[in-house]
């Protein structure tokens, strides 16, 4: 039997005014995620990723508009008290982001931030919330524990700082960790420790995580399914397997074509995606990705592609019917 | 090889720091630590290492926007550590830099006719607006900007064009080196590919030498003809791309090579997890003996004692006591 779906989003839309302009950030999403799995989402800055993420949780701005539905445990979230959403946020989902900063409070002492909603939302006294804190900031592998609790966040390394974030999301005991680019500002070499951190909190907390990226490696190392979003829509989903061996949308062939490969020599070009990301305020008619699009067809500016079965777990959002492979590093 | 055109020797970059206290101590951080390499015309040289390794100060040391404290930098023969302003400008012509975060690298008040156009106004003050307009076009189409674009401010620029116009200001004085700071850290995937191939190609293009410095280890092995591999700011392997690749040497290069994921899931799940724990020391008060003895997975007590110099084994230069006994992982 196939684990139960801990979150569902149904055509969630996300849409900003500013200056007149409507920005379309997020449109008809349709995202499921089960208990204990790890989803990746991935796509270009300014694809639409995180609103999507920030909008399930009642986090983005105010002059944003969200519509659809977005269930957790069977639960509304959209429209839902504030009071409803903070216990949720606090409890059921941590949120990690690609700042930790972003999470951290420079002023408290990482043992105060920790310690905190523990005493809030679990109602412990301040010696057991202290201890626990001390287990979580070590089952993030920091070292000496006992002293980073009085030490600032400005005392730690970037690496460290965003250990403590993760340990910070996780410390309620939470059913959905989201990263949101949690390793992008990070050495290669942090970046593996705290990948290996995240694959640690799925096996040993049971931990549904949400990892939002743009580099494909990462999600190797560690997704079972990926979604791929383009200019606010999800154009491919399917496992890992699916996006890697047998994807069929251009637009994630491009997007792996175009990573370098370290086993790569210098005398082959890297296949780069011609043209820039649209612009979400002015996003090109029909499939966005058309313009950049080396399959395109006529239909391809009249109609937006619905996502479409391909085969049991895996779609796609595109007109082309053929078979991929123009890129020059095609194959897999 | 070619000639050389830029050759390195014992190049120590160090900041003084004041400690807190009631008797504040001086303590120096060794950012570039006796740094020493040749860049030969038309190579591109990769420098790669974590955040701290002394990567971007050497970068800047190069073209003098950090003033070296011992050693040498010589170009075209003539030693820049110690040249007044004035013969320092005269040589600056020829060594241009691009930074990380094209935006913040852009006078956000000029548009960007004027931004390219600066160093022709600084160097040729006689150049009529006219010509100096036909250059800016010029360079402004060879990086893949419209001539339309050039009475645009930066912020109207996405991040991958606005590293262009970065681009378009280091190469208009024709130099012949070009020092790139993390030039493609900040963007994404796909912009990323375009800017690397418009550099290689600009290097065919106008025959310049790159020193192209990165965290990102693939970028660098597709740009670079030789990597140079940096720790608390010293040198711990400096090779031929792909041999550093096929073979890494030093236990950090290995380290550093296999934190990188794997696009490919059952590749990047069938690997042995060993990656390298912690992060660097601080290079205010470094290990003895070798700088990365106390993460390296084969450290002897001779690492601790004495510093391993710089030495050809196999096809690297490299500094380990132990590179002979090491097997390269990969």
């Amino acid at each position: 039997m196939a684990p139960a779906t801990l979150l569902e989003a149904r055509q969630l839309t996300v849409e900003f005014t500013t200056r007149g302009r409507v920005v379309h950030a997020v449109t008809e999403v349709d995202l499921d995620l089960a208990q204990g799995e790890v989803l990746a989402i991935v796509g270009e800055s300014g694809s639409g990723k995180s609103q999507m993420l920030l909008s399930m949780l009642g986090l983005t701005a105010p002059n944003s508009r969200v519509k659809g539905s977005v269930r957790f445990d069977g639960q509304e979230l959209l429209g839902a008290p504030e009071k409803r959403l903070n216990q949720i946020r606090a409890r059921k989902i941590g949120y990690v982001f690609q700042d930790p900063m972003t999470s951290l409070n420079p002023y408290l002492s990482i043992g105060l931030q920790l310690a905190e909603p523990l005493r809030i939302h679990k109602k412990l006294g301040k010696a057991a919330a202290a201890a626990q804190a001390v287990e979580m900031l070590r089952a993030v592998h920091i070292s000496e524990p006992e002293q980073r609790m009085r030490q600032y966040p400005h005392q730690l390394s970037g690496g460290m700082r965003q250990r403590v974030a993760i340990a910070m999301a996780l410390v309620c005991g939470p059913e959905i960790l989201i990263a949101d680019e949690p390793t992008t500002a990070l050495d290669v070499t942090v970046q593996a420790q705290v990948l290996s951190l995240l694959r640690e909190a799925r096996e040993r907390l049971g931990t549904a995580v949400i990892l939002v990226t743009h580099d494909l490696g990462v999600i190797a190392e560690l997704a079972d399914r990926v979604n791929v979003m383009y200019a606010g829509r999800i154009v491919e989903k399917g496992t890992v397997e699916d996006i890697f061996y047998r994807r069929r949308h251009p637009y994630t062939e491009a997007l792996e074509n175009s990573i370098p490969d370290l086993s790569d020599s210098r005398a082959t070009p890297l296949v780069a995606i011609e043209g820039n990301p649209p612009d979400l305020s002015a996003v090109p008619a029909g499939c966005a990705f058309h313009p950049r699009c080396p399959y395109r067809l006529a239909m391809c500016d009249q109609a937006v592609p619905p996502l479409e079965a391909v085969d049991e777990n895996h779609s796609k959002a595109c007109f082309y019917q053929g078979e991929l492979g123009r890129g020059a590093k095609a194959g897999g | 090889m070619s000639e050389t055109i830029l050759s390195v020797r014992d190049l120590c970059v160090y900041f003084e720091i004041r400690d807190e206290g009631w008797f504040p101590e001086k303590k120096l951080l060794r950012a570039v630590d006796g740094v020493s390499f040749d860049l030969e015309a038309g190579e591109t040289l990769g420098v790669v290492g974590e955040s701290g390794c002394g990567k971007s100060t050497l970068a800047r040391a190069i073209v003098a926007l950090v003033p070296a404290t011992a050693g040498e930098i010589r170009f075209d023969g003539q030693n820049l550590v110690g040249l007044d302003a004035e013969q320092l400008r005269q040589q600056r012509r020829h060594l241009q830099i691009i930074f990380q975060d094209p935006l913040a690298s852009l006078d956000p008040r000029m548009t960007v006719g004027e931004i390219i156009g600066e160093p022709l106004r600084s160097f040729f003050p006689r150049m009529s607006a006219a010509e100096r307009r036909t250059k800016v076009i010029e360079i402004m189409q060879r990086v893949g900007l419209m001539a339309g674009y050039i009475n645009r401010y930066p912020h109207e620029f996405s991040g991958g064009q606005a590293q262009r116009i970065g681009i378009a200001r280091a190469l208009i004085l024709h130099p012949e080196v070009v020092v790139c700071d993390e030039p493609v850290s900040a963007l994404d995937v796909s912009i990323k590919a375009q800017i690397v191939n418009l550099l290689m190609e600009l290097q065919q293009v106008y025959g310049i030498s790159l020193l192209f410095v990165a965290h990102d280890l693939a970028s660098v092995r597709h740009i670079s003809h030789r990597v140079l591999v940096l720790y608390l700011g010293k040198v711990m392997e400096l090779a031929d791309s792909d041999a550093i690749y096929r073979a890494p040497r030093h236990p950090y290069t290995q380290s550093l090579i296999h934190a990188v994921p794997v696009a490919d899931p059952r590749q990047a799940r069938a690997r042995p997890a060993k990656g390298l724990e912690g992060e660097p020391p601080s290079p205010i008060d470094p290990p003895s003996g070798c700088v990365f003895r106390t993460r390296c997975p084969y450290a002897v007590e001779r690492c601790a004692a004495e510093v391993p110099a710089l030495r050809q084994v196999g096809e690297s230069r490299v500094a380990c006591h132990l590179a002979e006994q090491i097997q390269s992982s990969s």
